[in-house]
């Protein structure tokens, strides 16, 4: 069977994607994908565990299907501020939605 | 630590959340049902229905002598939740009063809906006693405070705040959780009194386990808008409808708090002089960051903005000393901050309806078109800087002494420096109210009665909690010590 260390040494793998998406991508759009990376190593870290460590019970499970719906809850709240953004500004670069600063 | 069985009795440790669901629900229907004209007093009816809560918590809500684990662990009910409910509901009712009267926001349903949900993340955050439900009570918070931010679509920087609160917060949330799948993984507990046991009984490396701190104190700090996950508070307080900015800077604060204190001390007890010390160095760095950026701001949200990162700091020092006395002067020291900043804010709502106006050069003759909201405005800004009698600096008193009786002389000094820099950019204001002159001084602001009650009430609180601080602070050491 593949170790438990694998999983989790792609878990992290994907997490750091996920920050270098966040942090250097300009498209709000692509931000998002990278933040739903982050919450993808989470739960394949919290499935992970689970199948290896705790399968007695169904905590690690209950907590991927939490994850997983409130990603959801956020993604639609997320993309409907980027619409909203879209429609009065016609851009979805972060750095030209910059009327706040300092 | 046993989970007790179901009882019916026990489902009081939810009344409050209950309550505001039900409230939430209502306000949707009322928009739907109401017309456009009868929903101008939505606000007033969201503001008594949270009033009639706070009441029945107090009646009702009190947590029994064993302060148990309720609801299969998941949410622990103990005076320290119940103290930071208290707190929530009077925010949140406030907020609803100061929210009447604002053009966009104050005759809509959805408004005080999200307002409502909202606050019932917050009060699950004070009392929740599970990673899982922890969570759930942070995004149930967040998300309508993304849309909230963002609820002036017609308006750019309200849109654009929006935005930017919504990718700070959803990126920092999902680092805690990486934080929390951790400490799962490691304990196979999710459960926040089980973790410590757990850990210690698992063996983990000290450094594994301050690794898994600092991803977890990632999401706690962004909900404190602590030094460094600031940068989204100046844009977002700016941007946001005044209400929500309000609402932003004190609850949201205040239930971070509630999550950090909870969190850190039960979670973390085998590295709490590593944690205290990097919640040291944020508080120093906080405090500093915000006093020193304030003075340079020229709009007065964003000047509260940094006045609100930096009282932050102040807030931390008390946490910092890791004591019954600090956690309790915490707890006082957010108590003081939320009153006095409402009362602030409610001023800035109102001058802007009078003026359409934001930057502080225009508050130029205000003591002389409204006497009564300058010196409204006087009370606060002094309560902010901690001057006697008002109840900030009897709260920055109780921070700066727990943090001398921790040993922490360092931090108490940089705090009361940082009183000083404080003092000096909330002066500048106050002579621009009191001692400019304008074209306008002979018109008047106008205070419809929301705000009138609302003003009244914070004031109230400022001067009642300054002069007559012990009970509030016996009321904090209750609290406090259902932790230790």
């Amino acid at each position: 069977m593949v170790p438990l260390s694998w999983y989790l040494i792609l878990a992290a793998a994907l997490f750091a994607v996920g920050i270098f998406g966040v942090l250097a991508r300009r498209n709000a759009i692509a931000i998002l994908m990278g933040i739903e990376l982050m919450l993808n190593a989470v739960n394949l870290n919290l499935l992970a565990f689970w199948r290896y460590l705790w399968s007695d019970n169904l905590t690690g499970v209950v907590f991927v299907i939490m994850v997983l719906a409130v990603a959801a809850a956020e993604v639609a709240v997320g993309l409907a501020l980027i619409i909203s953004i879209y429609r009065r500004r016609s851009t979805v670069v972060a750095e030209e939605i910059d009327l706040l600063k300092w | 630590m046993t989970f007790t069985e179901f009882a019916p009795e026990r489902l009081l440790a939810i009344l409050p959340e209950s309550l505001l669901f039900l409230l939430a629900v209502a306000m949707l229907t009322l928009d739907l049902v109401w017309k456009p004209s009868r929903r101008r007093i939505l606000g007033w009816l969201a503001a008594s229905g949270v009033t009639l809560i706070l009441l029945a918590t107090l009646a009702f809500g009190q947590p029994p002598a064993d302060e148990p684990l309720v609801l299969g662990g998941m949410v622990r009910w103990d005076w320290l939740a119940f103290a930071f409910t208290i707190l929530i509901l009077f925010t949140a009712a406030v907020t609803c009063l100061i929210s009447v009267n604002v053009e966009g926001v104050g005759n809509r349903g959805d408004y005080y809906g999200l307002l409502l949900i909202s606050t019932m993340g917050m009060v699950l955050m004070a009392s929740s006693a599970d990673l899982i439900m922890l969570f759930l009570a942070i995004e149930t918070t967040s998300i309508p405070l993304y849309v909230l931010a963002g609820f002036l679509k017609a308006d750019d920087k309200s849109t654009e705040s929006g935005l930017k609160y919504f990718l700070f917060g959803a990126v920092t949330t999902a680092v805690m959780l990486y934080g929390f799948s951790l400490i799962y993984g490691f304990t196979g507990e999710t459960n926040l009194y089980l973790i410590a046991d757990a850990m210690k009984a698992a063996g983990l490396s000290l450094l594994l386990v301050g690794g898994i701190a600092v991803l977890v104190l990632v999401g706690f700090s962004f909900k404190i808008a602590a030094v460094p996950f600031h940068f989204w508070a100046p844009d977002v307080y700016e941007g946001a409808p005044t209400p929500v900015t309000a609402y932003v800077s004190t609850a949201s604060k205040v239930a971070g708090f509630a999550v950090l204190v909870r969190v850190m001390m039960l979670a973390f007890p085998s590295i709490d002089a590593f944690w205290a010390a990097i919640l040291a160095a944020m508080a120093a760095a906080t405090m500093t960051l915000g006093n020193v950026l304030a003075i340079a701001q020229s709009n007065i949200k964003r000047l509260l903005a940094y006045s609100s990162i930096a009282h932050a700091g102040y807030a931390l020092i008390g946490l910092v000393a890791l004591s019954v006395f600090g956690v309790a002067s915490m707890m006082f020291y957010l108590l003081a901050y939320v009153v006095t900043n409402l009362a602030a804010f409610a001023v800035v709502i109102l001058f802007a309806r009078a003026a359409g106006s934001d930057e502080i050069k225009d508050y130029a003759g205000l003591s002389r078109r409204s006497p009564w909201l300058a010196l409204v405005l006087l009370i606060a800004f002094l309560s902010l800087a901690g001057m006697p009698p008002f109840a900030g600096f009897v709260a920055k008193v109780f921070v700066f002494k727990a943090a001398v009786d921790s040993g922490l002389i360092w931090l108490a000094f940089v705090g009361v420096l940082n009183s000083i820099i404080g003092l000096y950019y909330y002066l500048i204001v106050l002579k621009v109210v009191y001692l400019y002159r304008s074209e306008d001084d002979h018109l008047p602001v106008q205070v419809p009665r929301p705000y009138a009650v609302a003003l009244a009430a914070c004031t109230l609180l400022i001067l009642v909690v300054g002069i007559v601080s012990a009970p509030w602070l016996d009321w904090s050491i209750g609290a406090a010590r259902s932790l230790f």
